[in-house]
């Protein structure tokens, strides 16, 4: 049976529908993060090297995979819009780029605070810390350049064209800890193995689903906002059902 | 559990400083975006009822 996905593509199916999942995907963050923090400050063990300032672990890389992951949503979105010229997928791309901005910022900021003790310096110029820094400004420069033009389709194109292009520093992020000799270490989990020990790794992937979900409920919370204040004008929410669907919530 | 008391918690070997702004800061971060996507959709909404 074929799902006809456009049905929810249009912005009068997409507010209920955003309105019933946000409260799940809420709950299903705020669960796993306690359930993460728990595993975290109470059942992973001490690293004997690094003592207990490794735990920043558990809130920096699920920061900073959500800051990669979010890029590349976000692009996804943008790429399909541009494609099918589908204004709701320039939405998505919208609501997505404030929360991957955070998630960079958070990164850089965990960064430091696990820098200064165990290396000795809050930053160092190297290629893993200097992407990841590119990064933010990726995120900044499409949020400016949307908020900049007035036309909205016009934003629309120009912050997807950039989103798109800059996605090429996604690639170099994740493997600058390999392509060049970093101060970052490597990948201490990858698909195939795991340098840390269980609670350590369970703690963290599951403040990486946490992460995930918060950032779900997030991004289709401010994708109805995006949609309540752009669709306010138009003819079909003068028209039709916009206050109707506002009030059935 | 590694802990004995709770002021061993929070000093975190040391790292108290590193670890507690780390944490801090991210969960200030995500609840002050909660925070402004609801006003901004109270408001969204608010403007949208006016206008009918």
């Amino acid at each position: 049976m074929a799902i006809n996905w456009f049905k929810y593509s249009s912005p009068q199916a997409f507010l209920p529908l955003a309105g019933r999942m946000i409260p799940w995907f809420s709950v299903a963050a705020l669960a796993s993060i306690c359930v993460g923090l728990y595993i975290g400050f109470f059942v992973a063990p001490t690293d004997f090297q690094q003592g207990d300032s490794y735990r920043i672990i558990f809130v920096h890389v699920p920061a900073a995979w959500m800051s990669m992951f979010l890029y590349v949503v976000m692009a996804i979105w943008a790429g399909l819009g541009l494609g099918l010229n589908a204004r709701p997928s320039f939405m998505m791309a919208q609501a997505i780029a404030p929360t991957g901005a955070m998630f960079t910022f958070l990164a850089l900021l965990t960064g430091a605070m696990w820098g200064k003790p165990t290396w000795g310096a809050w930053w160092v110029w190297d290629a893993r810390l200097t992407s990841e820094l590119i990064l933010l400004f990726q995120y900044v420069g499409i949020i400016l350049l949307r908020a900049s033009i007035d036309d909205l389709r016009r934003a629309d194109r120009a912050s997807a064209v950039l989103a798109l292009v800059g996605v090429v520093n996604v690639p170099i992020i994740y493997f600058s800890v390999k392509w060049w000799n970093t101060l970052h270490q490597g990948a201490s989990v990858t698909m195939t193995e795991s340098k840390m020990a269980t609670p350590m790794v369970a703690a963290m992937l599951i403040m990486m689903l946490g992460f995930w979900m918060y950032s779900f409920a997030v991004t289709l919370a401010r994708m109805r906002c995006v949609i309540l204040d752009r669709e306010r004008q138009p003819s079909w929410s003068k028209h039709s059902s916009i206050h109707d669907v506002v009030e059935a919530r | 559990m590694q802990w004995g008391s709770a002021s061993e918690f929070f000093a975190m070997g040391g790292y108290g400083l590193y670890v507690w702004v780390s944490f801090g800061v991210t969960a200030l971060c995500m609840a002050g975006e909660v925070i402004a996507v609801w006003r901004r959709h109270t408001s969204a909404v608010a403007e949208s009822r006016d206008l009918s």
